[in-house]
């Protein structure tokens, strides 16, 4: 690639390129900086400059029963939903890898639609369903729902997983004697490890984060973003910079760890990529 | 090499649960748009077209409509004008460092949705960061107040989003260009600008139309940022699905909405995907 880059033209280019790069990153994380750092600020959210840093933010959250309710509410649908969309996503990508059945386009179109479709669609149609079988709303109907919306997610990183997939492998297992269900718990499931893990990450992550969905399935219990929606409105407050804050470390960590992991494995790590590439899936 | 029963044990189970929970729900969903609400507002199960009517003869429906196709096209031009050049120097120019940036942009996915437009809205606040650092700066005497509750704040809240969605495939895209190409296009003799313009972003063009189509579809249904950001002159499609659900209790004519929603972005993805094939040349 030295020829790109020699040469005053491609200087003077390559210089533009790099404002660029640099303006559009300054933009990405221009409100994440501001978020971090006025949850320290004494004076509350807004003012210029900051000043009176103060941990009284932090000190208030740790005091506030009513949003670790909803971090625990959230982290139980996530668990919840995780295990939902994987035990039917897994099996999903399974078959739309190698089984044939009348109707495989419309179902490969169907799983994958809630990627793409605004998630109040998804969330108004369930809510018919729950009223119409008088399920009442609670934290279940939102698992139910997650559960059901991130099967896509699974079933396109574990499809995507299955492509890179030796099937001389499980061939090799079933030929020696083992049956299939030993050929997938010892052979197929392990080659998926590195594609499941990733795909319960991503559920993890897009279900504490759901709003859309949950916001017509919500019954008593509040989900920690529905939580923050419903302090929003009533007024902004530091604590929710302080709480958005925590999480961002966490999630922070899980990609690094995440990074880690795949690039020891594979030498590269594209989280979510699959996912990108499945909108193909949804419209062909 | 597998049998019938693994794949009926693969098969069944999610097919089933995809029927009961995807596929029902969205037929109720169609349904539902053919009922109508009593005055009591209990839902009446009689079929007509009365909803269909209503959206059609109240201007309201096509208006919000309009606006937000309107603001989604302008998120997805700003998306493409960000995330185009910054893909194009990550795979072209950024060298060694090109795995870390491509991390940095992935990152801010990870921040919550929510949490992020909440950001922008203490910035862009009557006393937010922007305005009271200006003031601070001498720069203005008196609060910039068209910078929220606008559409231009959902514009820029929904760039900020949507940007890394509209950057990931065009930069598969770029990556996926034999640089050959682009080194056979050199020793022939055409400039830079002649090669990018004849062979570099052809090829990149099915990338382009998919982060066009997912900055575009994504922002479309959005009913956070206008809530949060847009004021009166912000209300997005989604906004009257979300308060016909709520306050109206009028669950059928936001079937009927959402109905139309759900065919307009499906026939988007149709066309999206119609053009990505006539443009890749593999």
């Amino acid at each position: 690639m030295e020829l790109l880059v020699s040469g005053p033209a491609n200087a003077s280019r390559s210089r533009w390129l790099l404002a660029h790069a640099a303006t559009v990153f300054a933009f990405l994380y221009f409100p994440i900086a501001v978020l971090i750092l006025y949850s320290f600020n004494g004076q509350g959210v807004g003012g210029f400059p900051p000043h009176n840093l103060t941990l009284d933010w932090y000190r208030m959250l740790f005091g506030d029963g009513a949003i670790w309710d909803s971090v625990f509410n959230s982290l139980q649908v996530a668990f919840a939903a995780m295990a939902i969309s994987l035990m039917f996503g897994v099996p999903a990508a399974l078959a739309l890898d190698r089984a044939q059945f009348t109707g495989k386009a419309v179902f490969r179109r169907l799983v994958l639609l809630p990627l793409i479709l605004p998630g109040i669609i998804t969330g108004l149609s369930l809510a018919m369903l729950f009223k119409l079988t008088n399920v009442k709303t609670s934290l279940l109907t939102i698992i139910l729902g997650h559960g059901t919306a991130l099967i896509s997610v699974a079933t396109t990183e574990v499809f995507a997983g299955l492509q890179k997939l030796d099937r001389a492998q499980e061939e090799a297992s079933l030929d020696l004697g083992a049956n299939y269900w030993q050929t997938f718990w010892r052979v197929t499931m392990p080659n998926l490890k590195l594609s499941i893990i990733g795909a319960a990450l991503l559920i993890f992550t897009l279900s504490m984060d759901e709003i859309a969905v949950s916001f017509f399935l919500i019954g008593r219990d509040n989900t920690l973003p529905l939580e923050i929606w419903g302090r929003l409105r009533r007024g902004i407050t530091p604590e929710i910079n302080a709480v958005s804050t925590i999480i961002f470390v966490f999630s922070l960590v899980t990609i690094v760890v995440w990074y880690r992991l795949r690039v020891r494995a594979e030498g590269s790590a594209e989280v979510g990529t699959e996912l990108i590439d499945s909108t193909a899936y949804v419209a062909n | 090499m597998f049998s019938r029963a693994y794949k009926t044990a693969v098969t069944v189970p999610p097919l089933v649960w995809v029927a009961v929970f995807l596929l029902v729900p969205y037929l109720l969903m169609f349904g539902y748009s053919f009922w109508s609400v009593s005055p009591a507002q209990t839902i009446v199960h009689t079929w007509n077209l009365e909803n269909y009517k209503e959206l059609l003869q109240k201007p309201v429906y096509w208006q919000t409509l309009l606006r937000s196709m309107w603001i989604a096209a302008r998120v997805m031009l700003f998306s493409l004008l960000l995330g185009y050049p910054l893909a194009y120097f990550l795979s072209f120019y950024a060298g060694k460092r090109k795995d870390l940036l491509y991390q940095m942009v992935i990152i801010p996915l990870w921040v919550s949705y929510l949490v992020r437009a909440y950001a922008w809205k203490t910035i862009l606040g009557a006393d937010g960061v922007l305005n009271t650092s200006l003031q601070y700066a001498h720069l203005i005497n008196h609060p910039l107040d068209f910078l929220l509750y606008s559409p231009f704040a959902v514009v820029l809240t929904l760039t900020h989003i949507y940007t890394p969605f509209a950057f990931l495939p065009i930069y598969a895209a770029l990556e996926h260009i034999p640089r050959n190409l682009v080194e056979a296009s050199h020793d022939l003799g055409a400039t830079p600008a002649q090669t990018f313009w004849k062979v570099i972003f052809p090829l990149s063009i099915p990338g382009v139309l998919a982060g066009a189509t997912f900055a575009f579809v994504l922002s479309l249904g959005d009913f956070l940022a206008p809530l949060l950001l847009g004021g009166p002159s912000g209300i997005m499609i989604s906004n009257i699905v979300v308060s016909l659900f709520g306050a109206a209790y009028n669950w059928p004519l936001g079937a009927a909405i959402s109905l139309g929603m759900l065919v307009l972005v499906v026939s988007l993805l149709f066309f999206s995907e119609r053009l990505e094939k006539k443009w890749s040349f593999s």
